[in-house]
């Protein structure tokens, strides 16, 4: 696959930039569908599998403009609709379009609290970038505007030249606002309750803040300064930040509301236990979970081996079992930890894999190498209990079942032998138990999920729930719509509190 | 955050220390544990037994022998210093009634999360049968905290440079052939020794609970580093445990994935060693 360099790609888009800038408003549909759509300059796969350093080097102002140009601005917008927070799209692209990088920011800032997040680990391809006018008059979703990428710039711009503003906050109302767990759900929580003037604390069970944003989204897709940064913008609007605190464990939730006098918490836990396959050897030493390895790696700095105590398996050939984002991370990361040869093995094919597509293509690019319709039967131990090989047994695809897709079927006698050393587990996980099994009173469904009702809150007063916790694993952009329709019923809930106090006291 | 209030050495290679943490002490119960780290951006996270608390001073207290780099780290640490990270309880209390008459076994620093265990199947009216065994007499740890406990007292060394010249699983197996047996037994200690109490107990048919330490990350049930076989299941130590039956407990599993990362360990603790010691020569 041939890639232009940042630079080529730079020089292509100065041109282009020329030639249309100044009739930015006047272009006709057509013509602005011929202008070629920007790829993302990216570090060279050769040099990148050596480094941890983000892989997608963001776009320049230039290659914005042009992408920006390409936008038709539908009066029918498509992909504000399958935008799950409503970002007025074609809005802040004409910005863009028109230079105004500050009100862009603006406009995104309006429905997205982490758009420096969401731009780059949003599943663009399903959500907005799916049915935009473009692709769909280039019959190919590949050449829709590049709505991601754009986002990403405008709050890297914002970032880089310092201009984020911390959002104004509300006088102090005398509530308390606790919120457990610090993944993409609590931050926002936490940001629009604290913007109402409540007293808001962040509880982390971990020493480090984030959720998965830090210990699973490797630093090569979302660098951890871009979290410390809404971190620090928490922190300056006052919000206190709890960390090594697992509530249910060293404080129960009771206590938080009876004791502590919080008037709401809202329960941003994330996922759980990793899920394995229970296929025989699974206990072998060099199996592990994906949250594990990439806990190891990037929460434990693994990575670094020169200053890390916290070790980490030497691998030669790793076997990744699954098809998603946790999928190609764990696979990427153990080719940057030195692995010489990295399987994907996935049961079904390319098209049916939740991953990212940029992900995926990018781990092609490093040599990943993907074995779909094959799965794990069992892993085979050498004399000292460590992995020596995988079995694996082929599939093709039957009929259709009830959801239209095609059922992996495995093939009779097509078992073959993997020579691996590592295993690494990526097939999901179950729900997060710490906080529920000390929490008598909060209704779960029969996978351990909370359960809630269409403004986030649980069947205990006072307590609202989002993100995986409730979803099971989704993604940061659903976990943070949760998290603020979480925190609108949660405002709404404190002041009319605040007002029949008034009354009464009056 | 946690302050060190107290630090004393018990034997050659194992430091007891007093933290302040109120929170845990006041919620901890018998059997569970914290996770601390001594370096909050490096450190591995070190899982250690509550093996007391005072509500009080709001203070917990750790025992720990020093076995790798991180251990030798925290054991440089002196009172008045704040350990970065910690965090607790975690895993599950251990299970408290009247059984009857309960033996706990304790091997090596073992007998440090015996402590506040047996303290506990004390207080809820057991006969408490204490058997403590070490390598040698100066590895013995808690001797006067568990005589205050016990009904009965047993201690070995391998050595007989103190007590009884045995491996604990003598004793214990004299006490399952007492009549009447004892109601349960809780062993606390190197995996092989908890590995050979549950099967000298099992013949006896005498219900036996072992406190596992694996190898874990989070400590929350997020990696699954812990899982360890019980039985036909996959159990997690740190949320299902860290007590299980162990007559069920796949012992042989458990010290292979134990010695996972033992020849890493060992390059990093020499590495440590190694700058420890220019650094003095350059002194
Ligand atoms: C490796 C990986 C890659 C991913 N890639 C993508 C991607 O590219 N795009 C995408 O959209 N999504 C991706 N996801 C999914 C996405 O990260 C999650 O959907 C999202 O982070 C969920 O947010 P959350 O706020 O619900 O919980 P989390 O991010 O899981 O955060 C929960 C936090 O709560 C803490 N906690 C748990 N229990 C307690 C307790 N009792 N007390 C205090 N704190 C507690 C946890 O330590 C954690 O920090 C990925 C997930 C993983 C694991
Ligand atoms: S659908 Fe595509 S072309 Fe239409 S407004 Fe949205 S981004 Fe622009």
């Amino acid at each position: 696959m041939h890639h232009d360099t940042p630079e080529q790609l730079q020089e292509k888009a100065r041109q282009l930039v020329a030639e249309y800038v100044s009739k930015v408003d006047d272009l006709k549909p057509k013509e602005r569908t011929k202008i070629p759509s920007q790829d993302m300059p990216a570090q060279d796969p050769e040099v990148r599998v050596h480094n941890l350093d983000e892989v997608a080097l963001g776009y320049t102002f230039e290659q914005a403009q042009v992408e920006a140009i390409r936008c038709l601005q539908c009066v029918k917008k498509t992909c504000v609709e399958d935008c799950p927070v409503r970002i007025d799209i074609p809005g802040f692209i004409n910005h863009i379009a028109h230079g105004n990088l500050d009100q862009a920011a603006g406009v995104i800032k309006e429905a997205s609290l982490l758009p420096a997040i969401c731009g780059r680990v949003c599943p663009q391809e399903t959500q907005c970038q799916q049915n935009c006018a473009v692709g769909k008059a280039l019959k190919d979703v590949e050449k829709s505007v590049a709505i991601g990428r754009l986002e990403r710039f405008v709050a890297d711009w914002e970032r880089k030249t310092g201009k984020i503003s911390i959002p104004e906050v509300k006088p102090a109302t005398g509530k308390k606002v606790a919120v457990v767990g610090s993944g993409p759900a609590g931050l926002v929580v936490a940001a629009d309750c604290r913007r109402e003037g409540h007293h808001v604390t962040i509880f982390e069970a971990f020493h480090k803040l984030g959720g998965v944003l830090r210990y699973g989204i490797p630093e090569f897709r979302l660098p951890n300064d871009i979290i410390d940064k809404e971190i620090q913008t928490l922190t300056a609007m006052g919000v206190e930040f709890k960390t090594n605190f697992v509530v249910g464990k060293t404080r129960k939730l009771k206590d938080l509301m009876e004791k502590d006098g919080y008037d709401a918490v809202f329960i941003g836990v994330g996922a759980g236990l990793p899920i394995f396959m229970g296929i025989e050897g699974e206990n072998l030493v060099g199996v592990f979970s994906a949250n594990e390895y990439l806990t190891r790696a990037n929460l434990m700095r693994a990575f670094d081996k020169g200053h890390a105590d916290t070790p980490i398996y030497q691998s030669r050939k790793v076997a990744v079992l699954g098809g998603g984002n946790v999928a190609m991370d764990s696979a990427r990361m153990a080719k940057r930890l030195g692995a010489e040869n990295v399987y994907v093995v996935y049961r079904r094919t390319e098209v049916e894999m939740p991953a990212r597509k940029e992900e995926v293509e990018h781990a092609k690019e490093e040599g990943i190498e993907f074995l779909f319709l094959q799965n794990a039967k069992r892993i085979l131990g050498s004399e000292d209990g460590r992995v020596k090989a995988m079995e694996c047994v082929r599939f093709e695809l039957g009929e259709p079942d009830a959801s239209g897709r095609r059922r992996p079927i495995q093939v009779l006698d097509s078992e073959f032998m993997l020579d691996v050393d590592t295993v690494i587990v990526a097939i999901g996980n179950g729900s997060n138990p710490l906080l529920t099994q000390s929490t008598p009173g909060i209704n779960l469904n029969k996978w351990g999920n909370i359960t809630v009702d269409e403004n986030q809150k649980t069947s205990m007063d006072r307590v609202f729930a989002g993100g995986d916790i409730v979803l099971g694993a989704a993604t940061v952009i659903l976990a943070m719509g949760e998290g603020r329709r979480a925190a609108a019923a949660i405002n709404k809930m404190l002041a009319e509190e605040i007002e029949k106090e008034k009354t009464v006291i009056n | 955050m946690a302050k060190i209030l107290l630090k004393k050495q018990l034997s050659k290679d194992v430091f007891m220390m007093n933290l302040y943490a109120p929170l845990i002490a006041e919620e901890r119960s018998a059997g569970q544990f914290i996770i601390l780290q001594v370096d909050e951006d490096y450190g591995e996270r070190i899982p250690l037994t509550i093996a007391d608390a005072n509500i009080e001073d709001g203070s917990i207290t750790i025992i720990f022998q020093v076995v790798g780099k991180s251990t030798l780290q925290l054991s440089k640490m002196n009172e008045g210093d704040d350990i970065p990270a910690l965090v607790g309880p975690l895993g599950r209390p251990t299970h408290v009634e009247n059984f009857g008459t309960v033996v706990c076994v304790g091997g090596g620093i073992g007998v440090a999360p015996m402590h506040p265990i047996a303290q506990a199947l004390k207080a809820a009216g057991n006969n408490v049968i204490i058997i403590i065994g070490a390598r040698n007499k100066d590895l013995i740890i808690l001797e006067e905290e568990m005589k205050a406990i016990a009904d009965e007292l047993i201690i070995c060394t391998d050595d007989g440079s103190y007590g009884r010249k045995a491996l604990v699983t003598q004793p214990l197996k004299e006490i399952c052939e007492r009549s009447p047996k004892p109601n349960m037994v809780i062993a606390i200690g190197p995996p092989i020794m908890m590995k050979f109490c549950s099967e000298t107990t099992r013949p006896y048919e005498v219900f036996t609970q072992v406190s596992l330490n694996t190898i874990m990350v989070d400590g929350t049930g997020m990696c699954g580093g812990c899982r360890v076989n019980v039985g036909k299941e996959v159990k997690f130590v740190c949320v299902d445990g860290p007590e299980f039956d162990g007559h069920k407990v796949d012992f042989d599993n458990m010290m292979t994935r134990l010695n996972s990362y033992k020849s890493i360990e060992r390059e990093s603790h020499n590495c440590y060693l190694q700058s420890e010691i220019e650094a003095k020569e350059m002194k």
